[in-house]
């Protein structure tokens, strides 16, 4: 078994990022707040990963699915008042925004997910634009002006702790008889589908599944920008997420991980150089797609033979 | 008598102007070994798309064991017992040679969603019985050397032999093997006729062979039908075919006749 011990790693993983996130008072506010779009990133990238590499579906619909939980946590910290200061609110509202997420996501995906490759992009596409609209137009959201106010409950343990949840479902998904269907989907529909595999069906958990995580991640995200402008939530959001994913290398969960890393980081770096930040960043890409065109960390153990 | 494995009765189809198969009848029983060949476009691969879900026939009736197929997705048809081989291999090429066997294997190990995320005892026995099986199926076939091996790496023999055990992998009643002799040298087809038969003796299931190959299908079908442009135009045993008028026309042209 590739996995052996999974759940292991996982309680491992949770482990870490509670006891990190007991020494965060000592760290540099700065870095802390990066650290954590870190966390945020890993986890819209490790769960867009399952949709859009090993299912080899193109969705461009996370931001969507991001605001979505977001929007929706936030709005239930706001509605609570003083319960929101107990320990468990929080994973509780999170895990709400996720399934709403989720929900929304198999309304769109049930009806999408029967169209093939590019008309899913553009469907995606036009759902996160539909989301973000209707942010700014909700006045009990803040609508363009954006939700303002939000308690900072999202902490660095909470944030890696859902990142390893995260990292965990996937990969234990993927590694697994049942989740071999999501590849046997990539590779091949019709030979999956005439070996038993309910294609469609597939699809849709992986996109509801995906929805999920996002949510969670933009509940975190909005618990820790303190602010949700609907703005935030367009479609260079998705496409920076669908960046990270191809740039791991579609369906290999460390490079992906890698990659939501790097390109969170990156553009603090070049901070320094503000005004030609997104071109080097631009050509960054450009360059590591020509040189690694299959991820950053593709190697031999998976190359496909000349056909 | 019972009803047989697989009818077609007056199966057609059309897309736009073309008919491709028109009023196929056609049955198998259980343990028949039955060969399907025509000219290039004669509507072979149409057929196996209509009896495997792919298509929908546009009048007439397909029947499994007596019930009525029309209308029922491929994946479903393949677990009431219908599997195939494509033309054309179709490997899922980013998984190992065991993974392939896996695949296909989902649709009796009854694991589920939440039981992959939760990975339970229940899940390690049915995951070790899965890859148990798989790992048998794999040796009968000589595969399983290479088990861990990307299933396009392997040699193009060993692709249409992998293909064959991944559709017995779906344990089927009715297997359909579209064209499995095609770039094959001459001792790979003997192999190949070997293997169908001892695929069919073995697992006890019918067969349904297109194939271009003349000897392969001469040498293993108990019966033939032949197709051009979408129409049956013979049916027999493999003597009869050899002789009938009709189908040396078509594939000869009337002057040989």
């Amino acid at each position: 078994m590739p996995l052996s011990g999974a759940k292991r790693w996982l309680l491992l993983g949770i482990a870490i990022a509670i006891l990190a996130s007991y020494f965060t008072p000592h760290f540099n506010r700065y870095y802390l707040g990066i650290v954590i779009d870190v966390g945020i990133a890993i986890i819209l990238a490790t769960s867009l990963n399952l949709i859009n590499g090993h299912t080899g579906q193109f969705s461009l619909g996370h931001a969507g699915f991001m605001a979505v939980g977001g929007y929706f946590s936030a709005w239930l910290t706001l509605s609570a008042g003083a319960t929101a200061n107990s320990l468990w609110f929080f994973p509780l509202v999170l895990i709400a925004g996720g399934l709403l997420s989720a929900f929304v996501g198999l309304c769109v995906g049930i009806p999408s997910l029967r169209l093939r490759g590019d008309y899913l992009a553009i469907v995606t596409l036009g759902f996160g634009e539909i989301i973000r609209v209707v942010a700014q137009n909700t006045e009990a959201v803040g609508a363009a002006s954006g939700l303002k106010g939000i308690p900072k409950l999202t902490t660095l343990g909470w944030t890696f702790g859902f990142a390893a949840i995260t990292i965990y479902a996937i990969t234990a998904l993927v590694n697994s008889t049942y989740g071999r269907g999501f590849i046997a989907v990539h590779d091949d529909e019709i030979a999956a589908e005439s070996n038993g595999v309910n294609t469609t069906r597939t699809k849709v958990t992986a996109f509801v599944t995906g929805a999920f995580f996002a949510g969670i991640a933009g509940g975190l995200w909005a618990h820790h920008k303190q602010f949700l402008s609907p703005t935030g939530f367009d479609w260079i959001k998705s496409i920076e997420i669908v960046v990270m994913v191809i740039l791991g290398g579609m369906g290999r969960t460390v490079g992906v991980i890698a990659a939501a890393i790097i390109l969170t980081v990156l553009p603090e770096f070049l901070r320094d150089f503000s005004e030609y930040r997104m071109i080097i960043y631009a050509l960054l890409i450009i360059v590591l797609m020509l040189l690694r065109p299959a991820g950053l960390f593709s190697f031999n153990f998976k190359r496909r033979s000349q056909s | 008598m019972s009803a047989p494995l697989l009818e077609l009765e007056k199966a057609t189809i059309r897309f736009g102007g073309l008919t491709a198969v028109s009023e196929l009848s056609l049955s198998i029983g259980e343990n028949e070994l039955i060969g399907l060949i025509g000219p290039n476009g004669a509507g072979k691969t149409t057929a196996f798309n209509m009896i495997t879900g792919v298509y929908r026939p546009t009048s007439g009736h397909i029947r499994l064991a007596g019930k009525d197929t029309l209308g029922i997705k491929p994946n479903k048809l393949a677990a009431a017992g219908i599997a195939r081989t494509f033309q054309n291999i179709r490997l899922f090429g980013s998984l190992s040679v065991l993974d392939n066997i896996r695949v296909a294997a989902r649709l009796h190990n009854g694991e589920g969603y939440f039981s992959a995320l939760w990975r339970g005892k229940g899940w390690k026995k049915s995951e070790a019985e899965t890859e148990k099986n798989a790992l048998e199926l794999l040796e009968i076939f000589d595969l399983a050397n290479q088990r861990d091996e990307l299933a396009t790496s392997l040699p193009y023999g060993d692709q249409r032999r992998l293909e064959i055990v991944r559709a017995l992998a779906t344990k089927p009643k009715l297997l359909l093997l579209d064209e499995p002799a095609a770039g094959m040298n001459p001792s790979e087809k003997d192999d190949l006729m070997r293997l169908i038969r001892f695929v069919q003796e073995r697992y006890q299931l019918s067969v349904l062979l297109v194939e271009h190959d003349m000897k392969v299908v001469m040498g293993i079908c108990q019966r033939i039908a032949v197709l051009e442009y979408g129409i049956k135009i013979a049916e027999g045993t493999p003597k009869e075919i050899q002789c009938h008028p009709k189908v040396i026309e078509a594939y000869l042209g009337a002057a040989a006749v």
